[in-house]
């Protein structure tokens, strides 16, 4: 038998659930995260409830709300999650989180898969173009810029917590007819390790890991980045004591989680992005770092939500939004190689979840029906009260 | 350039027997579209080193263009043409440089949103390539052994669990000798059915033994390999203007002789070894993933009746830079991650080898070396089952092979 001249990254063969379309598969994927989640944790089909929400009496407390956004960089694909054989590596989200949460099974991303052009689709709600492998702004506005444009908020209230160089623009787009100084402050905790260090990586360097997709790019900082005299002045941690601190953590995820929390104590940032990066060490090929990455990452999502509960500002008025930002390869595809990448454009890799919990999120509810992640941009105006004119996504009617 | 402008001496620096296929189907290759050509030439550029299975597909595909009239090839390639490509992709020089140009035009379908669409002619025209080649038999039924584990002394997960409903799960295998037996068996099958890189042996690690009948690809000997390829790409970093596709693009470029490969080595193999390391993700660090990444390739290129991949313990993860930097020669090992990696390599390799011909007959067994867990996927075999029968590895591969 005769391989075509395309038989490498650019050929998808039949797929194991043999002639669907790609829509029939994205419907499938989301269909066994559904029965799965409603078998194992006892969820609610959300289109067999009522259709009000909690949101609908959330006016008088929409000055209060805070939304805080985890996206994971490199998705877990649903045999290593959902599916009953992936189970055992998310403990917390299946015990602690989903039960809370309103589940969307089928989140689809119909943009390029690189990291860093998705982060910056789902901060702006429209499928951007930019090298995902350069330190460039997003072309659209952010999310970041309408919430503090239209609701008047000072820079102090809206961060980002990234994981490599290459985000450190992401906080605000190129987009200059809306106005400057509107964005997010971009704090990358590697960069900031790194300073703090000296560039003596001894004891630190399992917490700087850099971008898995090309391991020797990490493009140089021009701008945003959060200034090590800030350390103290923001987050209140002596360069001592952070050092300290670092060197009990085993991951960069870990010391994102770690500075995520020093910034919702100290600055309470109403809007507050994490980007999470350990998954993605599955382009290496080493499918047990990928496991190892997964169980980590379940564990943080399920730490920070705790933190959430125990910080009194936020406690009780936050929205948590789980979401990758996109999946990978599935293993039928022979253009890919399975877990390790995503550059199939298959359905497995375009096909993702989303999980919404704490307030004005009905617990317990598994919604079916598609959304995009570009959707995400005018779900959170709609949460906070502000509009995102420019994205191209639409309000997830299940949050409003 | 489009492809209706080709003319035969642009094809002056194509090694001699691609150039010749080339001019030879020059009226074809004008007729077709320039979102599909470039894919076509980055296959023929190297076909005087490729693979006899990938010379023949090529053969087959080239015979079968040339076959069609003008309103097949139109009908044929309709969803190709409808890929809209800029003007920046049709002045690049993608006659000498397809491969750039593949990966440029790459790049512009997913910023213009029209991967879907390739992805899509893509698919239907590998089908329909295949439907319209005819059907081979093959001398032998392909084999597939994948022996992972070395150095675990115990593991309690269950292994094997994604092939396990596809196969007779093992548990009273007798371990004793396996490998060499393993090794014996396949040199056996080499010498019953000679031909050229039919049959192979890949290590992670240091190989048993260099057999003389098999096509050997290991990782250990391939160390220098390694670490002159480390070197080369630090110094790439570190100059100015360069940036990951400007990377790839010169790592694409290295011949053997670039990396202090022996001269008078075999040219085929060769190129094959060091684009193992150049296009690979991972194979740099990782033995895992470079035996993950060899099985895939060899099986996809070379298409070998007998392939025996044997995992070795990878490194330990430590700073992707400090990885990458070739600087720790004695790196502690992970041999029970490594279990993990390998497991799930197996079930690659499988699928894998069930995607060439003659998937319906062929046989795969996977064993936890040394110890006397097995697994057998073979046309004979039951699926989903567990067997107590106490046997050793030649009994096992006589039995997946009957």
């Amino acid at each position: 038998m005769g391989q075509s001249s395309f038989h490498s990254a650019e050929t998808m063969r039949v797929p194991a659930m043999g002639a669907l379309s790609p829509q029939e598969v994205a419907r499938h994927l989301g269909r066994s995260r559904r029965d799965f989640l409603r078998d194992a944790a006892g969820m609610a089909l959300g289109t067999l409830l009522m259709s009000a929400s909690p949101f609908v009496h959330a006016a008088t407390a929409m000055k209060k709300r805070k939304v805080i956004v985890i996206t994971f960089g490199g998705g877990a694909r649903d045999q290593e999650t959902f599916a009953p054989e992936g189970q055992i590596n998310i403990p917390h989200m299946l015990g602690e989180l989903i039960p809370q949460s309103s589940f969307f099974t089928q989140v689809t991303n119909h943009g390029i898969l690189g990291h860093y052009v998705a982060t910056a689709s789902l901060a702006t709600g429209v499928y951007e173009t930019l090298n995902n492998f350069s330190a460039v702004p997003p072309e659209h506005r952010t999310v970041f810029e309408y919430f503090r444009k239209d609701l008047k908020r000072p820079v102090s209230d809206a961060w980002v917590v990234a994981p490599s160089n290459g985000f450190n623009r992401i906080g605000e787009s190129e987009c200059r007819s809306y106005g400057s100084g509107l964005g997010a402050r971009v704090i990358l905790p590697k960069h900031l390790l790194s300073a703090a260090t000296s560039g003596s990586n001894a004891d630190y360097g399992h917490l700087l890991r850099d971008n898995y997709e090309t391991p020797l790019y990490a493009p140089q900082i021009g701008g945003g980045e959060f200034e090590l005299q800030q350390l103290e002045q923001i987050l209140k941690l002596s360069v001592d004591d952070f050092k300290t601190h670092a060197r009990m953590l085993s991951s960069p995820d870990e010391l994102s989680v770690y500075i995520a929390r020093r910034l919702m104590r100290q600055e309470s940032p109403s809007l507050l992005w994490i980007t999470m990066h350990d998954i993605d060490i599955a382009h290496s090929g080493a499918y047990s770092l990928y496991i190892d990455a997964i169980r980590r990452t379940d564990r943080l999502c399920a730490e920070l939500w705790k933190a959430v509960q125990e910080e009194p500002e936020y406690a009780g008025n936050t929205t948590l939004l789980i979401l990758p930002d996109f999946g990978r390869d599935a293993d039928q595809d022979s253009g890919g190689n399975g877990f390790q990448h995503h550059r199939t454009g298959d359905p497995a890799s375009r096909t993702t979840w989303m999980m919404a919990l704490g307030a004005g999120v009905q617990p317990g509810v598994v919604y079916d029906s598609p959304v995009q992640s570009i959707d995400l941009v005018p779900s959170i105006g709609a949460i906070m009260g502000f509009s995102a004119a420019q994205a191209q996504g639409k309000p997830i009617k299940e949050l409003l | 350039m489009l492809p209706q402008n080709l003319q035969a001496d642009q094809f002056a620096e194509y090694p001699p027997q691609a150039k010749k296929l080339a001019v030879a189907n020059l009226a074809a290759f004008q007729q077709l579209p320039l979102s599909f050509l470039p894919a076509l030439l980055r296959e023929l550029i190297e076909y005087d080193f490729k693979f006899p299975a990938e010379r023949a597909a090529i053969d087959q595909e080239l015979a079968n263009l040339s076959s069609l009239s003008s309103t097949q090839i139109t009908e044929w390639f309709h969803s190709f043409s409808l890929l809209s490509l800029s003007s920046k992709l049709e002045r690049l020089d993608w006659v000498n440089n397809p491969a750039q140009f593949v990966e440029q035009e790459s790049a512009y379908l997913w910023s213009t949103h029209q991967l879907d669409a390739f992805r899509q002619a893509a698919t239907n025209y590998g089908d329909r390539l295949r439907s319209a080649l005819p059907v081979e038999s093959l001398p032998v039924h392909r084999l597939g052994i994948a022996v992972i584990g070395q150095g675990v002394a115990s593991y309690d997960m269950p292994l094997f669990r994604n092939l396990r409903p596809h196969g007779t799960y093992f548990g009273q295998i007798k371990p004793d000798n396996g490998l060499e037996l393993l090794l014996a068996a396949v040199e056996a099958r080499a010498k019953s059915h000679p031909t050229p890189y039919g049959h192979w042996y890949v290590d992670g690690g240091q190989p048993a033994r260099q057999s003389l009948s098999l096509t050997n690809v290991c990782y250990q000997p391939l160390e220098p390999v390694r670490a002159n390829l480390l070197k080369y790409m630090q110094t790439e970093i570190a100059r100015p203007g360069m940036g990951p596709e400007e990377l790839r693009s010169s790592l694409a470029r290295l011949r053997p002789t670039d990396l202090h490969m022996d001269k008078v080595g075999d040219e085929v193999l060769d190129r094959f070894q060091v684009k193992l390391f150049t296009e690979g993700s991972g194979t740099q660090i990782f033995s895992t993933t470079f035996a993950q990444w060899t099985t895939r390739e060899a099986l996809r290129r070379a298409q070998p009746l007998t392939l025996l991949v044997r995992y070795a313990p990878r490194q330990r993860q430590k700073p992707m830079n400090e990885l990458l930097s070739g600087t720790n020669a004695n790196a502690e090992l992970d041999p029970s991650g490594s279990l993990v990696d390998a497991d799930m390599a197996a079930y690659y390799h499988w699928i894998n080898q069930q995607r060439l011909l003659g998937a319906e007959q062929s046989s795969f067994l996977v064993w936890f070396e040394g110890h006397n867990q097995a697994l057998v996927i073979a046309p004979s075999l039951p699926r989903g089952v567990q067997s107590d029968s106490a046997l050793d590895l030649k009994g096992l591969l006589a039995l997946s092979t009957s």
